[in-house]
């Protein structure tokens, strides 16, 4: 579990069931995991209402597991930006009541969470549960490119090159921590890339 | 009468410098001899005539140089000012309150005639006379925030208030010390002061939102705050950090007071009236150890406070690398005798 550090970093918890009729999962890779913890805690019937959109990712496990939940859909899609679509109009139809849980990496929670903040739900309304990899989502302070699945400290930013520190300040809106360069002041220092976020 | 406005830069060949009256109103942020963060909030009222607290919207001798700073910045990266789309009444109350101050505090620089909501803004400084109607952003060339932020000295953010929280969802960010807007729009008050060390667990963000969430309109408070940079470059700004990080190697015992600033922000802050935000004006004054240690008492002060500084407000504020050359240039301007009590030189 990612530890705790600073205000602005996202603290997760554990799915629980909510009351309500309807609710919609988005889970990634070892995320289908806390779905499965989480059902033996859920009322018979409480899958009937279900959607559950996962990215299996590339080790393409636990969907079986999920389909044994019989949820009222499952859908499987190869990436995040290939669920987007799909769940921006989710999101736009949900009527009051929608329950929303996002479980698995950082990546993905915060990528779902920006959505369904733009949706106009409330961040604090949403269950969350941090699986898998420690992997973060960067932005460079400096050109802005977003580096996906940064495991090391320091990165490189995939976009403009420098090294970046990796900091615990996290941007819901952004859905990224932000990276800013760590050898600014003298260029000639190149402090080792640690993987910090496996 | 009137203001000399001063022609200079803020950048490449840094002609920033200040005149002898202003060096006396610096708005020197220490009155003991050691730092700490603390709730170092008090009434925003007018202070004595020639201070920066003269008026409460305070325009002085860099006033067009910084506009025009301002303007290069933005040329290059329209990011620092930005809105959320639930602010722009906001940045209509800011609009009011920029030009009532400066006209009311600047008659001879600054006039704002209402008839109705048909107003008539002119700024002599700027070369600016504009017609507009109140409330309707078609009628401006930039929308309200942006068109009065770029002839105001200082940085703006706009704090909107819900949930009994402040949420930074507008801004005009151009001079800051080293946090980004673009980054931290949209977050609420502890979430953007996150970074800062030792402060959260003293419980010093928790009271001053409770302050700060009970503001009441035409009481406004203020606080100073400080940190140091190299050159008197307004832009000390994380986006820029790889083009100006370099400056900070660059401090030898020779040009301690030349190079080094005092970089002290009067923030002040104001309810709106329409839409009950939080306007939270960050002025930036700069001057350069050369001028600063002209006042005896500053220098023998300033000198022990950064020496004694802890280490974890010295690596925040950025001082790491160049402390012990500072601290030795100071050392030598401090005999050990003692330093009269208050901000002011003596």
């Amino acid at each position: 579990m990612a530890a705790k550090t600073i205000i602005s970093r996202p603290i997760y918890g554990t799915l629980s069931p909510q009351p309500g009729r309807h609710h919609l999962f988005i889970a990634d890779a070892e995320g289908a995991l806390a779905i499965t913890d989480m059902a033996g805690k859920a009322p018979s019937g409480f899958f009937d209402g279900a959607e559950i959109d996962f990215i299996p990712g590339p080790e393409n496990r636990h969907l079986a597991a999920l389909e044994a939940l019989k949820p009222a859909q499952l859908h499987v899609a190869p990436s995040f930006a290939s669920l987007l679509p799909r769940l921006k109009q989710t999101l736009t139809n949900a009527h009051m009541g929608l329950r929303l849980y996002l479980a698995g990496t950082e990546g993905l929670i915060g990528q779902a969470m920006q959505v369904a903040l733009e949706a106009g739900m409330d961040h604090t309304s949403m269950q969350t549960e941090h699986r898998g990899s420690l992997a973060r989502r960067m932005q460079c302070v400096h050109c802005k490119g977003i580096t996906e699945n940064v495991t090391t400290q320091p990165a490189l930013c995939a976009h403009c090159g420098l090294l970046l520190l990796v900091r615990d300040h996290y941007s819901r809106r952004l859905a990224a921590f932000q990276g800013v360069c760590i050898n600014a002041e003298d260029r000639s220092e190149n402090p080792p890339m640690e993987e910090a976020f496996p | 009468m009137g203001i000399t406005f001063r022609k200079e830069t803020f950048r490449d060949d840094y002609t920033f410098r200040n005149s002898p009256e202003h060096i006396r109103r610096f708005p020197f942020p220490f009155n003991e001899d050691a730092y700490m963060y603390a709730v170092n909030i008090e009434p925003h009222v007018v202070g004595p005539k020639g201070s920066v607290l003269e008026n409460l919207i305070d325009v002085d001798e860099h006033y067009v140089a910084e506009m025009q700073d301002r303007a290069l910045v933005l040329a290059e990266d329209p990011l620092r000012c930005q809105s959320l789309p639930h602010m722009t009444l906001a940045g209509w109350d800011l609009l009011e309150l920029l030009m009532e101050q400066q006209a009311l505090g600047y008659p001879e620089h600054f006039t704002l005639e209402r008839d109705g909501d048909r107003w008539r803004w002119i700024n002599r400084p700027l070369g600016i006379d504009d017609t507009f109607t109140f409330g309707d952003t078609s009628t401006l060339p930039y929308g309200p925030m942006e068109y009065i932020t770029r002839q105001s000295q200082g940085d703006f953010c706009i704090l909107d208030q819900r949930d009994g929280n402040l949420w930074m969802d507008a801004g005009m960010v151009t001079t800051q010390a080293d946090w980004s807007l673009d980054f931290d729009i949209g977050m609420n008050f502890f979430e953007w002061h996150a970074p800062v060390p030792l402060a959260h667990e003293k419980g010093i963000f928790t009271r001053a939102l409770k302050f700060l969430t009970n503001i009441q309109q035409g009481k406004p408070a203020r606080r100073l705050n400080w940190t140091m940079t190299i050159n008197p470059r307004l832009d000390t700004s994380p986006e820029n950090y790889h083009k100006w990080g370099p400056d900070r190697a660059t401090v030898t015992p020779e040009n301690v007071g030349e190079k080094v600033h005092l970089r002290v922000e009067l923030q002040s802050f104001w309810r709106l009236p329409r839409s009950n935000a939080i306007v939270f004006p960050i002025r930036c004054y700069l001057i350069k150890m050369d001028e600063l240690v002209t006042q005896p008492k500053w220098a023998r002060r300033l000198h022990r406070v950064i020496r004694d500084l802890p280490e974890e407000l010295a690596t925040y504020k950025g001082l790491t690398r160049y402390r012990p050359t500072l601290v030795e240039w100071l050392s030598k301007l401090d005999d050990g005798s003692p330093t009269s009590p208050g901000f002011g030189p003596d």
